[in-house]
């Protein structure tokens, strides 16, 4: 089944600088998919039309059964409810501890308490930070805030996580315990598509990989197919 | 029960936020405490000289003189022609030897001159005393009576009322006027507030947008801060008006220099005005807030 159709999507910026050219893309439930390419390509926009941060100038993008580019503004907590997002510069409070961090987006939904506790320490253990639940960001390295980043992002269970380069600001060890703990929310069923520019990673992972170059999809290699050949 | 823990999630927060900018929201209240205080003088004051000015008006009387050597018909047919007046409420006669048996009643220097007058003698005259239902036409009628056979004078506070009227007209105008600039500067310092809360909590803003809160329960939260603002601004003013309109009161015993000018009673006036100072309060912080989230909370 499709989690995600894009049909003849085109994405031009007020400025007059088109980041999408009539786009298709079909990503399937449960896939675990890269989109890679140099800067300026239009990765970026290609995701945050996903969580419709942009909206298409034309064509159709169906998440979830929703469609995107029609949601008005009012309804995108809709879609939102439906996906996680993960940055590269985490996005965490500061003036909370881990856990708040992660209680907080089921808080915004007016989740009982009780199930708030119970979410939070079970995905808590996912990512491995159940010891330092009581800890603020600060205290913590740059892998560890970026697991609880995602583990607020999929502390609702969304069927989708998208992941904004989670991995530029952390060094290749601690990049691959990421991957790692990306590969074990994928096995439980969430779809996750993550941009990148590091492909070596992405050659490790061997997932189906989106090649894009200006805006067009210039190669879609197969689960299992892409080799490093450089961008 | 789910909207109801996100609106206490919301309470909890703006009330958190309003004390986290304690500098700002400190300016905010002592704003909307002074403008309370003024907006409770303005309508204390513009209550009972409403309530004032109606008693007065009341008791305003056209008295018209009769002739001294009048005859019993006569007087009646002066009846009559103010009978057929419009514009009459009620009116009294009060005959020659009335006013003089009341004179006499007095004073026992007017009872032992008036007494040794024959009718005849008597320079005295009497009266038809007459109440108007509007005030404002009072001229017209008193000019209609005087028109009237064997009416000499007729007498009522011609200027006093009207200027009486008027002065307090402006008065009340012109603390409608302050308390207007007030409310408007209030309003605009309490959205400079949360514009800065909005600011303080843009990262907070962000990441509940991206976990799915709903624009409405992003945007409470400011609202209700600025709900909080007015809320206890309006504390001071509140306590002040009951304590203070209670104690004046009581120090002038209900009346202002003279019976005439009375106050109204503290209670329940006073907690209709503490109510008002209250919704006011409210309503000026939340209008501040909500401008500030229009213009600031781009959603």
């Amino acid at each position: 089944m499709n989690l995600i159709r894009m049909k003849g999507v085109n994405k031009q910026y007020k400025n007059g600088v088109t980041a999408i050219y009539d786009l298709d893309l079909t990503i399937e439930k449960g896939d675990f998919v890269f989109i890679i390419g140099s800067t300026g390509c239009g990765k970026s926009t290609l995701i945050k039309m996903l969580y419709r941060e942009e909206k298409p100038t034309r064509g159709k993008i169906i998440v979830g059964g929703l469609d995107v580019a029609k949601l008005r503004n009012g309804k995108v907590y809709k879609l939102r409810r439906k996906l996680g997002v993960v940055f590269q510069d985490f996005k965490l409070l500061q003036k909370l501890t881990v856990y708040e961090n992660v209680a907080f987006a089921l808080e915004v939904l007016g989740l009982p308490k009780s199930e708030i506790h119970e979410k939070v320490l079970k995905v808590l253990d996912l990512v491995g930070l159940k010891n330092k639940a009581k800890h603020y960001p600060t205290e913590l390295s740059g892998g560890e805030q970026q697991r609880v980043a995602i583990a607020r992002a999929i502390v609702n269970g969304p069927k989708l996580l998208i992941c904004d380069e989670p991995t530029g600001n952390l060094d290749e060890t601690t990049s691959m315990e990421i991957m790692k703990v990306l590969e074990e929310i994928n096995k439980l069923g969430t779809t996750i598509i993550m941009v990148t520019h590091d492909t070596n990673i992405v050659a490790l992972m061997q997932k189906r990989v989106i090649l894009l170059d200006s805006g067009r999809i210039l190669k879609d290699y197969e689960k299992g197919t892409y080799v490093h050949e450089g961008v | 029960m789910k909207a109801f823990r996100i609106l206490s999630r919301n309470i909890r927060d703006s009330f958190k936020s309003v004390f986290r900018n304690f500098a700002l929201s400190l300016a905010s209240i002592s704003c909307i405490t002074i403008t309370l205080i003024v907006v409770s003088l303005a309508i204390i004051l513009t209550y009972n000289v409403n309530n004032f000015a109606s008693l007065v008006e009341k008791d305003v009387t056209i008295v018209a003189f009769l002739d001294v050597d009048i005859t019993d018909e006569e007087t009646d047919k002066v009846e009559e022609k103010i009978k057929e007046l419009d514009n009459i409420d009620s009116y009294i006669f009060r005959s020659k030897q009335e006013i003089t048996d009341e004179m006499m009643e007095s004073s026992d220097i007017f009872d032992s001159i008036m007494s040794e007058w024959s009718d005849e003698e008597n320079p005295l005259q009497a009266t038809f005393q007459v109440k108007v239902v509007d005030i404002e036409k009072i001229g017209d009628v008193a000019d209609e009576i005087k028109k009237i056979e064997n009416v000499s004078i007729v007498k009522y506070g011609e200027g006093m009322v009207e200027q009486m009227v008027s002065v307090f007209d402006s008065i009340k105008n012109v603390s409608f006027v302050i308390v207007i600039a007030l409310v408007l500067v209030t309003a605009f310092l309490i959205s400079n507030t949360i514009k800065i809360t909005i600011f303080s909590r843009r990262r907070e803003i962000e990441i509940m947008r991206l976990v799915g809160a709903s624009n409405i329960n992003i945007k409470i939260p400011f609202i209700l801060e600025g709900l909080f603002l007015g809320l206890i601004g309006s504390i001071i003013p509140v306590l002040s008006t009951i304590y203070g309109y209670s104690a004046i009161y009581k120090k002038f015993g209900g009346q202002v220099f003279t019976p005439i000018i009375q106050l109204i009673k503290p209670e329940p006036f006073m907690y209709f005005v503490s109510l008002a100072l209250v919704e006011i309060g409210i309503l000026v912080g939340m209008f501040g807030s909500w401008r500030a989230v229009k213009k600031h909370l781009k959603i």
